[in-house]
């Protein structure tokens, strides 16, 4: 065995010597069973790495190397909301669900009321008995066997956010889950689990984000969530990542829709130092449609990656993808986008564009944007772009008193802007903006 | 106001602009037409501080006093020139209101005035928006993006009417314009027509010259001045057409 393969197998030996540490009691059979079958795949799964085709431009080898402990059981977090105010974009209205180290943290969090049929709170509590059989009928339904790490966090599902929207509820204020990465031992993994749904009709604006107070610890957060949309349902979905300079984030989200039901995602990758957000959705019924949109700001020595599928079951669905990356230092960042139309799939209109700035000689960027087609009467496009604000428009400014260094911040704000307004979400929309104009201000 | 004295430009080693000498004074209106490709927009782009042109060294351009070839674009925006593109270039994610509060901010500064916060550029633009007729939804709007042909024109007069330069070059305004947008950009041109701001309309049609009457035109050919006179000259030209002077120049040539 090489040296790699060595450090492999003890971060590996480390998750499973955790798994046998939680609490056993208690779990409903459904929940052993997707624990069991969990831990079987990960047993069977090889971790990540740079010889698996997917991984080939994406090296977390800093995450596999490091065996983490995987945290199984709350502690006292000792926190107030005062010390995650900043983190908050709701004013008092919105409903926000807080999450310390991955365990709910009732006392931090707000929960005004919301309509009939209507629940958002710890998926710790949905399994254990709100009379809702939402988590039993969805959990683990929709989650492909993507990596070991997905596969780990199914043998370790203990908490994270449960957003159920029951039939033709319309949820006013966006629904906020806040997750906090606090004082964790050092080399910590949490494994989070998100599930969202949106029953028949409903409609619900959605924002997770990850913060952390801590930009020395190095930590894991494992996040897979799966999001259903019923039949006619809308759903407008935030996540926005900002880790700890030395945290990481492995993120899986699996959508799938129904018929008629339409799809607003908007993921932001802010800071953390590896990142990567995978989105797959599903179009599963017919006149679906699904908008993704991102913005990642790389910079320093840092990785981001974005792998994103649509797969195109139904006929008639719409997709849209719009990525941008704003590339600066020595960072390395990965756009793959995917669409697949499967044979069934006549009448799919599909765009798919990944955009990138590149701030830096030293920053690079491997953009992939693919097509898979399999009916014939069909509209797809797809594109890539990447470089720098080409001189005429420099110049433009130049005319108008503003020199180059100030054009150029303004340009990249402008780039970012360009999708943050995208955000329906004007509490949000206006502090990304805000956020964007300050990172990149001469 | 602005002197140009013996300017020769070139790009990439081949000389377009062989030797011109121009003077105009405040107030003044100069038109300067030409045939495509005679080099008009270069010399506009070379007045606005395009680095793309190589300058001759004997050439000199004073602008209030000042040596503009020494200047780079923006130091000469600050100090009161204006180019209206031929091509205005589309910004994204950029509004309208942004871009012109920034703009005229630098050259607030760049005049030793105060900057404007945005509660008053607020107002300011609507005024200016009002004034030459323009509505009020370009302030939202990103430069120029999604913009038509004639928007764009307009979109440069809005920025010539907020950020009141000393003088202001039009680079083919009138080029794509139906004759209604031509009217009401001419008209915007005049109400900032003043007896401190001089202007350079270069244009490749007399028509814009029926409704911004010019005190000088001059014509450009194969990158010279080869004619000036007073408004009449464009309607000779217009009624000759660029050929005439094409046969007089070959006639000239062969003479001398
Ligand atoms: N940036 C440039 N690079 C190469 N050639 C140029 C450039 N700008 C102008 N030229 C050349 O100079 C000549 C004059 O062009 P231009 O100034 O655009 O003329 P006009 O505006 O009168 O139509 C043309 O032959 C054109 O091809
Ligand atoms: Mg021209």
């Amino acid at each position: 065995m090489t040296t790699l393969d060595v450090s492999l197998e003890q971060a590996k030996a480390q998750y499973l010597a955790d798994l046998g540490k939680l609490p056993s009691n208690g779990a409903p059979n459904w929940l052993n069973q997707i624990h069991a079958t969990g831990a079987a795949r990960f047993r069977q799964t090889p971790l990540p790495n740079s010889r698996m085709e997917e991984w080939r431009q994406t090296n977390i080898g800093p995450i596999v190397n490091t065996p983490y402990r995987s945290l199984v059981a709350p502690t006292a977090h000792g926190l107030g909301r005062k010390d995650i105010e900043r983190s908050f974009y709701g004013a008092g209205a919105w409903t926000e669900l807080v999450f310390v180290d991955g365990y709910y943290a009732p006392d931090l969090s707000l929960t005004p009321e919301l309509p009939t049929g209507v629940f958002a709170g710890a998926l710790a509590d949905g399994i254990e008995g709100t009379g809702l059989s939402v988590v039993e009928t969805h959990l683990n339904r929709y989650l492909a066997e993507r990596n070991a790490f997905t596969s780990l966090n199914s043998a370790f599902i203990q908490d994270g956010a449960l957003v159920r929207i029951g039939r033709n509820a319309v949820v006013e204020h966006p629904i906020h889950v806040l997750f906090v990465t606090s004082k964790r031992p050092p080399d910590a993994a949490a494994h989070i689990r998100n599930l969202i749904v949106l029953e028949t009709g409903s409609q619900a604006r959605v924002l997770t984000s990850y913060v952390s107070l801590t930009d020395d610890s190095n930590y894991l957060n494992n996040v897979v969530e799966e999001v259903v949309l019923g039949p006619n349902s809308q759903l407008h979905y935030y996540k926005l990542v900002e880790e700890g300079a030395a945290g990481n984030h492995l993120g899986t989200t699996e959508i799938v829709q129904d018929r008629d039901s339409r799809l607003h995602s908007f993921v932001m990758s802010m800071t953390g130092k590896i990142v990567r957000n995978q989105v797959c959705v599903k179009l599963d019924g017919d006149g679906a449609s699904a908008q993704l949109v991102g913005l990642y700001l790389n910079d320093g020595e840092r990785l981001i990656d974005n792998p994103l599928s649509i797969t195109h079951v139904k006929p008639n669905c719409y997709s849209r993808i719009m990525y941008k990356g704003i590339l600066d230092g020595n960072s390395h960042a990965v756009y793959a986008g995917k669409v697949y139309v499967h044979q069934e799939a006549q009448k799919t209109d599909s765009n798919q564009l990944t955009q990138n700035l590149m701030l830096s000689d030293n920053a690079t960027i491997h953009a992939k944007p693919q097509l898979e087609i399999y009916a014939d009467d069909v509209k797809c496009t797809h594109g890539a772009t990447i470089g720098s604000p080409p001189a005429p428009i420099v110049f433009y400014f130049q005319s108008r008193g503003i020199d180059e260094a100030k054009a150029r911040a303004m340009l990249t704000y402008g780039f970012a802007e360009e999708v943050v307004s995208e955000i329906d979400i004007s509490e949000l929309s206006e502090r990304l903006g805000e956020y964007v104009y300050q990172k990149y201000s001469p | 106001m602005l002197e140009i004295t013996n300017l020769r430009a070139s790009v990439e080693g081949n000389e377009i602009l062989h030797g011109i000498d121009l003077t105009i004074n405040e107030g003044e209106v100069h038109a300067i037409m030409g045939p495509n490709g005679s080099g008009k927009s270069t010399l506009a782009q070379v007045l606005a501080g395009h680095e793309a042109y190589e300058v001759d060294e004997e050439s000199r351009v004073t602008f209030l006093g000042e040596d503009l070839l020494d200047m780079p674009a923006e130091e000469r925006a600050r100090l009161g020139l204006f180019l209206a593109f031929q091509y205005p270039v589309e910004i994204p994610g950029i509004s309208n209101a942004y871009f012109l509060q920034a703009a005229m901010n630098e050259i607030r500064v760049g005049r030793g005035l105060e900057e404007l916060d945005a509660m008053d550029f607020k107002k300011l633009l609507n005024e200016k928006m009002d004034l030459i007729n323009v509505p009020r939804t370009f302030a939202d709007r990103a430069v120029n993006h999604g913009f038509s042909g004639g928007e764009k024109k307009r979109n440069e007069i809005l920025q010539l009417a907020v950020l009141e330069p000393r003088l202001a070059i039009l680079d083919e305004t009138d080029s794509g314009l139906d004759i209604d947008a031509l009217k009401i950009v001419a008209d915007g041109v005049n109400k900032l027509r003043s007896p401190h701001r001089g202007f350079i309309i270069v244009t490749h049609y007399q028509r814009l010259l029926n409704y911004i009457v010019p005190d000088y035109v001059h014509v450009l050919y194969q990158g010279k001045l080869v004619k000036s006179g007073r408004k009449e000259l464009a309607l000779e030209l217009e009624e000759k057409g660029y050929d005439w002077l094409r046969q007089e120049q070959e006639a000239l040539a062969a003479t001398g």
